[in-house]
Order: structure tokens, then sequence, then C-alpha cells
């Protein structure tokens, strides 16, 4: 993808410049005590220069909306803990959290992929409308609310471990696929709510440990369906380890929303 | 709202607010004293989820010296309140000690009234109706409602809360919080939503040794409000939060309640939850629907009550407020958000993200609860 060129190209705070290093094709950033602003500042004019593919961002700490408004598929390594929003409006890069996220990860991101080596915490993925989120762990409330797709643009969430409440709350499209590797044989997931206001997409789940709402219904996966888990399964143990087909030797079930149209007798009696 | 307010609420000329309240509480549960390095430290990384508008501390312990007295911190906002709070205050305690509060006056915070800080014991010949502890209730309601600019924000023994208008790095600056020592701290960033950001209605509320701080917005305030001023609590704060420190004072101090009951009364299980519930649990829960419906907490909301020896976190029950909590040796974390929690203990033996309804409860070693007293 091209780099978008700007009507006011920017330029680093000088006072930063003793926290940038670059080596090579990999600029790094120790983030300690920089503003959330100043940093998604100096993010956007590293990415301007030539030859930059990869950017190390160290110490973060709650940084707000980390790898937003960068239009590349740019790789960008966080080591810390990114704050809320993290790559909102996300376009493009590969953001890699070597640690856990808070919430609001990938709010209404569009394409992209962010990659969680912990857990992730309320709201993940957010309006989702494209990319691809992988959380090794758990997800807090309402993980993928409002997620929706349009023909090609498919955004996708894949989860190790479960979810809390809400999960796919108002679901419009898109892919959520839950693993459940933390819990027992015959363990259910204690996540109430599940699917809530869900009119479109699908929720895979390995075995039958999610409890969803009325509205929902739950189904054998067919061919099709196999082969895109096989695909995020596949990708997810290529992030963080584990043996692909150890994880899909087991009955996977999808949920689908009954109607599209839920809540469209809600006021009429 | 003047352009100075604009220019501290939205420095940027953001198109919208983004904020939201922020909170952070750590507590040494082998009661060991630290000052509040830590906390402000923590707080100044969730700047951003306050506006500026409100920013308080709950400390407790600090006042090792005066432990038997009920230290008393009150705001003067205008010339003759103090005269009528002195009156008001002579005639029902003995005044041990009292003085102006130390204030840094350099710090950014926003017209700042008169602070001060009495300790005082209550006069033997009372009414024998009363307890001690309703007595000073008593005094702290004539102060807040009958001299007109002046408020007691802080009324317990062995603790202080400090709170202002600014944010909350900038309130403990006014307050030299650096030169204080407490086991337990709560702390507040306030984004005001409905009611206005003025100095008495920053966090934390108090009332006797019990502050609560909150992020969210009580949408049931009207009728918590009228329910506690049938049992003498008058709301004069002009926020909701308010309606919290009174209910928890009723429920736990005198009522006697665990804090168990006291989540379930605040954030009640829904009812189509109730009903599929074993009937024994089902049958509590009812008639504490029943009984305390009024003080049912309606609207999206993470608090953290604390008093003496213990600190209580809790969210609403389908959690539209963040809450995260972690442990590290004897110190225990309540924060809005995990990365505040990892910049002063980057370690944690244990983190967890507490459910909706679901009390984190955390007490010192050697805390003896209601009951066991």
């Amino acid at each position: 993808m091209q780099v978008p060129s700007r009507i006011n190209p920017v330029e680093i705070d000088e006072k930063y410049e003793a926290c940038i290093t670059r080596e090579d094709k990999v600029v790094k950033i120790d983030a300690a005590d920089i503003y959330y602003r100043d940093l998604n500042a100096i993010l956007r004019a590293v990415i301007q220069n030539s030859g930059v593919e990869k950017i190390e961002i160290y110490n973060v700490c709650g940084q707000r909306y980390i790898g937003t408004d960068l239009h590349t598929n740019i790789q960008i390594h966080i080591y810390g803990t990114p704050g809320n929003d993290l790559a909102v409006f996300n376009n493009g890069p590969q953001i890699i959290v070597h640690g856990n996220a808070q919430d609001g990860s990938g709010n209404t991101m569009n394409e992209g992929q962010i990659v969680i080596e912990g857990h992730a915490g309320d709201v993940t993925g957010h309006s989702m409308r494209g990319g691809k989120i992988f959380v090794k762990d758990n997800v807090g409330y309402r993980a993928g609310i409002h997620m929706k797709q349009y023909e090609k643009k498919v955004p996708t969430i894949v989860i190790g471990d479960v979810a809390g409440d809400f999960l796919a709350e108002y679901m419009a499209g898109g892919i959520i696929c839950i693993l459940g590797l933390g819990l027992k044989e015959g363990e259910k997931c204690d996540a109430r709510f599940v699917g809530t206001g869900m009119h479109g997409g699908v929720i895979y789940e390995r075995g039958e440990f999610l409890c969803p709402v009325a509205g929902t219904k739950v189904e054998e996966v067919d061919k099709r369906d196999m082969a895109v888990i096989t695909k995020l399964v596949e990708e997810y143990c290529s992030h963080f380890g584990g043996n692909p087909q150890a994880i899909l030797n087991h009955p996977f079930k999808k949920i689908l929303p009954v109607s599209t149209r839920p809540y469209a007798n809600l006021f009429s009696h | 709202m003047d352009q100075n307010d604009r220019k501290i609420i939205n420095p940027y000329g953001d198109d919208k607010d983004f904020s939201a309240c922020g909170l952070f509480a750590a507590m040494n549960i082998a009661g060991e004293r630290f000052s509040s390095k830590d906390v402000v430290h923590a707080m100044a990384n969730m700047h951003d989820r306050g506006n500026g508008l409100g920013g308080g501390f709950a400390v407790y312990g600090i006042y090792p010296q005066f432990k038997d007295y009920y230290a008393f911190h009150v705001m003067y906002l205008g010339k003759d309140a103090k005269e009528k709070t002195d009156r008001i205050l002579a005639s029902k305690f003995d005044i041990v000690y009292d003085e102006e509060m130390q204030t840094n006056q350099k710090a950014d915070v926003r017209d700042p009234p008169t602070v001060w800080r009495y300790f005082v014991a209550p006069k033997k010949h009372r009414p024998i109706y009363q307890t001690e502890e309703d007595y000073v209730i008593d005094a702290v309601m004539r102060v807040n409602t009958e001299t007109g600019k002046a408020f007691v924000f802080s009324s317990g023994k062995d603790m202080g809360c400090f709170k202002g208008v600014g944010f909350p790095e900038d309130v403990a600056e006014f307050f030299c919080l650096e030169d204080y020592q407490g086991y337990l701290w709560t702390c507040h960033s306030r984004f005001p939503t409905n009611t206005p950001g003025w100095w008495g209605g920053a966090h934390p509320f108090n009332i006797l040794d019990w502050t609560v701080i909150h992020n969210g917005e009580l949408s049931s305030y009207g009728i918590n409000r009228r329910y506690l001023e049938m049992h003498g609590y008058k709301c004069t704060l002009v926020t909701d939060t308010e309606v919290l420190a009174y209910a928890v004072d009723l429920l736990m101090r005198r009522q006697r309640l665990p804090v168990e009951l006291v989540a379930k009364v605040f954030a009640s299980p829904l009812w189509n939850e109730i009903d599929n519930m074993e009937p024994k649990m089902a049958e509590l829960l009812r008639s504490l629907r029943q009984t305390y419906g009024s003080l049912l907490m309606n609207g999206p909301f993470g608090i953290v009550i604390a008093h003496h020896g213990e600190m209580i976190g809790l969210g609403d029950r389908i959690k539209l407020r963040p809450m995260v909590a972690g442990s590290k040796g004897d110190m225990t974390y309540i924060s809005s958000e995990e990365s505040a929690m990892r910049l002063v203990s980057p370690q944690l033996d244990k983190f967890w993200a507490p459910r909706g309804g679901e009390p984190v409860v955390c007490r010192l070693k050697n805390f003896k609860t209601g009951e066991e007293q």
C-alpha cells in the first residue's frame, strides 16, 4: 500500500530525537513518558522515511490510539501495555503486542492485523469492518460488538481462551472464532448474553461451551466453515505456538442469528 | 463556559471530548503505610480520563497521633461560613486542635477555597437516642445545610479526604500529599457529565471513615436520594455519587449488612437471572430487591468503597465501566486501566478483571468484619 502524501509533512519534535534510534530497516522508540499525541505523531513521521519496515516501541504504558492513521502495512511491535483504542481505525499496519491490551483494541479498524500475546480488555474489535485480531488468551466484555462486513471486507477475531459477557453483541457481520483452550473438557464459559441483538456474521466455537441468547441458533459446521476455521487456527498457532492439528482435532460448532432484523417488531405493539 | 474553562477541558480543540473518570486504589494488607508517590504517578498516567474538573484522594492511617479524634476537613467557600461552622462545631464537640490545612498555592487548581482541619471529640453530654457516629453525621449535615458556604469533606478518624477542582496530580500538589502516608489510598480523576465541577463535587465522597469514588452515572439518583433522606442523610453536594457514600454508611455501618449483600443491593442480578437460581438464593435476592429497591444503583458505574481496614471495588451488573485488579505481595490495586497498575507494579503476582456486579474485596490481614466484632 502507498503511503499517502500529506499536506503538512510531519516532523519529529527535537526533544524526542534521543528516544528514537534507527538500525537499517528497523526504528526503535523508547516511549517512556511520551504523551500519546506525540507518540502517534512520531509514528506518522517515521513511516514517511523510506525503507523502514519495522517499528519497535518500548516502555509503552497506557498511550492511546497507537497505530492509528498510518495507512501502510508496516509492522509495529509494542512492548508494555498499550492504552485504550489500540489501532483505532487501523488501516494497514500489523501490530504485535508483547503483553496485554486494554479496552477497545481495533475499534472500527478497516485493514491490517492486531496480534496480542496476552489478554485483551472490553469492547475488543468494536465496530470492526475489516482486518484481523488474534488474542492469545481471553477477551473482556462485549468483544466484537457491532462488527460488520461488506463484500470482501470480513473482519475476524480469533480468541484463544474465553470471552466475557455480551460477546458479539449487535454483531452484523464478520467472524469470531473462539477456541476455549483454557477450559477443561466439558466445562462451559460463564459469559452471559452472548449474541444479544446479533443479526449477521458467525461465531465459531471449539466445542459447545458458549450459552448464546434466544435469537441465535447453534449449528454443525460444514466443509466451507472448516476451511475457514483451519486457516484461522493455523494462523493463531503461527503467532502464539501450539499444534494446529491438536486444536482442530475437536468438533466445532457455529452460532448464527435467527433473524437479520431481531428488533423489527420491538416498537410495533 | 469561558475561554479558560474551554482551554482546560479541551486543550487541542477536539470535536469530541474523549474523557471518562479514572479510578485507582492501592492497599497494603499488612497495614504498612506508604507515600502518595505511586498513586499520584498512576493517576497522572491516566490523566486523559479526567478533564481537570475534579481530582481527589482518600488516605487511611494518616493521623496516627490523633487517631482517637474525628478529623474534619472543611472547605469554606464564603467569608462568614467559618464563623457559623465554628459555632456549630464548638457546640457539639471538644475541639482538640484546629489549623488551616497546609496547601501549595502554586499548584494548578482553580479558585481554591480556604481549607481547615479540626480534630474533635464529641461532647460527653449528648442525646441518649443517638450513637456517637450518628451524632457526628448529624453535625456534618448541619454544617453542610445551615452555614451556606461550608462543607465538611472529610469526617473520619485517622483518615482524610483531599479533593478539589483540578487534575488529580495538581490536587495532590495543592494539598501537599507528598507529606502524608497511609496504608490505603483511593484516588479519582473526574470528568463531570451532568453536574457542576466544583470543589465539593469532586470525589471521594465521605461520611465518617467511609469513602466512595465513582466512575459513571447514577440515573437512579432521585429515588436513592429520597430514600436516604428518610434516614436522615441530606444531599447537598449536587452530585450523584454522594448517595453512594450515604447508602454505604446506612447499609454497612448502621445495618451491618455484609459487603457481599451490599453488592447485590447496588448491583442486583436481573430478575430473569434470579428466576433461574436455586430457590433459597432466589428468595434471598428477591427479598433484597424488595427491601432495598430504592437503593438499586441504576446506570453505568465502577466504584471503589473504602473504610478502615477494607476496600471494595464494584462494577455495575453489565459492566459499562472498566475495572481491573491486581496484587503483588501485600499490595492490592484496583484501577480503571491495567497500564496504570503496571506502571507502579510491573510484575504483578495476580491480575484479574472482575465481572460486573461481583465485588473485589481487599482487607487488612487482621481485619474483623461487622459480625466478628
